[in-house]
């Protein structure tokens, strides 16, 4: 598959949002520039200009072109370098998976958020409302391998980033997926044998080190 | 061809996004009105994770959410092209699709009132700002000569959030500090398939006072 053009990548470790655009350029064979944005010193020039409005990675720069936003982003690979394809073949399959892409953005970060930025102890409820949703993801995935039915796709590419900062989650809310949501983790267990998968994301133990240390820094310890 | 259903609820700005678009495409679709807060056994069928309108059935599947509805919309009826063609020019309207949607902001502006209504009065701005200088420049349309997505997403602004604004009381958006935006929204309710798909605007405002009331009503202790 050709390059078509210079392709960098505008991105940081700990970002899910960049792991998520990482897979997806991987999955499709894409040589790309990746560009680190250093997490505690200022945001680059580049960054600054590419995307003014959010001044967030990820930023995919495609011969010049700058684009922000992981979805619009994961989307636009998949449109533009066309093997193999992400999304759903069907234009109801694509909406099934832009639903849950959408329920995704909406809810699990935050979820996860309320647990591991707890000053003392994790109130029963937000435990209580990750699981649920982690059932409700489990319920979206049904007896599928993936996602995406048989083969790794869009919606596991949006979701799995998202699982290396579980291990943080479990430390500070003091419960484990495994043990909570079976079918999750069996799941996560399967896109974890990917290569493109294990290349993109980061040791869950380094971002729990990066988790404790920025809730010194917001005086939470 | 497939029926098309679409379950909505007459003030909502989500079910009228889907109503344009499916007239703007010339579908024919049956209307089913929920009558909130009772909602019907087939909605909660339909969308039973979020529970909500907007939800467009096709061949009796259901698809939720508006913006993920709108999509769909344009990949199932690809004539009359509501989306730029060319992969770049796609993914930069989708980034103007999703900008300023679901922000707990508007919410604030709505529910609260006093510090937390300020705060959220000043973000409004603050984001109408880039959506009118960077999103819609020297344009007519976000969609250019004609309206598209971008132009649909952002549809709520004229007559939704002006009913909202009087309602609370506190004037946002003036034509001397959104010129650009201001002429769009003029613009927007003069297209045909827009004006003739509106709801009354007495009513609208009557139910969003409505709404703003209870919000407010001190609590009884």
């Amino acid at each position: 598959m050709s390059n078509l053009g210079e392709v960098v990548l505008l991105e940081c470790w700990a970002s899910p949002f960049c792991m998520r655009v990482k897979i997806a350029l991987a999955e499709k064979g894409v040589e790309y520039e990746a560009r680190t944005e250093d997490l505690y010193g200022g945001k680059s020039d580049l960054l600054l200009t590419s995307n003014p409005i959010y001044k967030k990675v990820p930023v995919l720069l495609h011969n010049g072109k700058p684009l922000c936003e992981s979805t619009v982003i994961v989307a636009y690979i998949d449109e533009t370098w066309s093997s193999p394809p992400l999304l759903p073949a069907s234009a109801y399959g694509r909406a099934q998976a832009k639903f849950w892409a959408d329920f995704i953005d909406k809810k699990v970060f935050d979820a996860g958020y309320k647990i591991w930025i707890c000053k003392g102890e994790v109130p029963e409820t937000a435990k209580k409302d990750f699981i649920e949703i982690l059932k409700q993801l489990e319920g979206a995935l049904g007896e599928k391998d993936f996602f995406g039915g048989d083969s790794f796709g869009f919606l596991d590419i949006i979701l799995i980033p998202l699982t290396s900062w579980f291990y943080s989650i479990e430390k500070f809310g003091g419960f484990e997926v495994k043990e909570e949501c079976p079918k999750f983790s069996a799941w996560m267990n399967r896109c974890m044998q990917r290569e493109n998968v294990v290349n993109a994301l980061p040791d869950p133990k380094k971002v729990y080190e990066f988790v404790v240390r920025f809730r010194k820094m917001q005086g939470i310890e | 061809m497939e029926e098309v259903k679409l379950h909505g609820f007459w003030p909502s700005p989500f079910s009228h996004r889907v109503i344009w678009a499916l007239k703007l495409k010339g579908v024919e679709y049956e209307y089913i009105e929920e009558d909130f807060p009772n909602k019907s056994e087939l909605l909660l069928k339909y969308n039973p994770v979020h529970k909500k309108i907007p939800v467009l059935v096709h061949g009796g599947k259901p698809i939720a959410e508006s913006l993920v509805i709108l999509e769909y919309i344009e990949e199932t009826w690809p004539h009359n092209p509501l989306l730029p063609t060319d992969a770049y020019h796609k993914a930069i309207a989708r980034f103007w699709i999703q900008f300023g949607q679901g922000k707990d902001y508007f919410r604030s502006f709505f529910q609260e009132s006093g510090e937390e209504q300020e705060k959220a009065a000043k973000e409004i701005l603050e984001m109408l700002k880039i959506l009118e200088e960077q999103g819609l420049g020297d344009k007519k349309f976000f969609g250019g000569d004609a309206i598209n997505l971008v132009d649909i997403a952002h549809g709520w602004l004229p007559l939704w959030f002006e009913t909202i604004q009087e309602a609370v009381g506190v004037k946002l958006m003036e034509p001397t500090t959104f010129p650009r935006l201001h002429a769009w929204m003029l613009n927007f309710v003069q297209v045909d398939v827009i004006k003739q798909n509106l709801p009354d605007r007495q009513k609208l405002f009557a139910h969003m006072k409505n709404l703003r009331d209870k919000f407010v009503a001190p609590t009884i202790v």
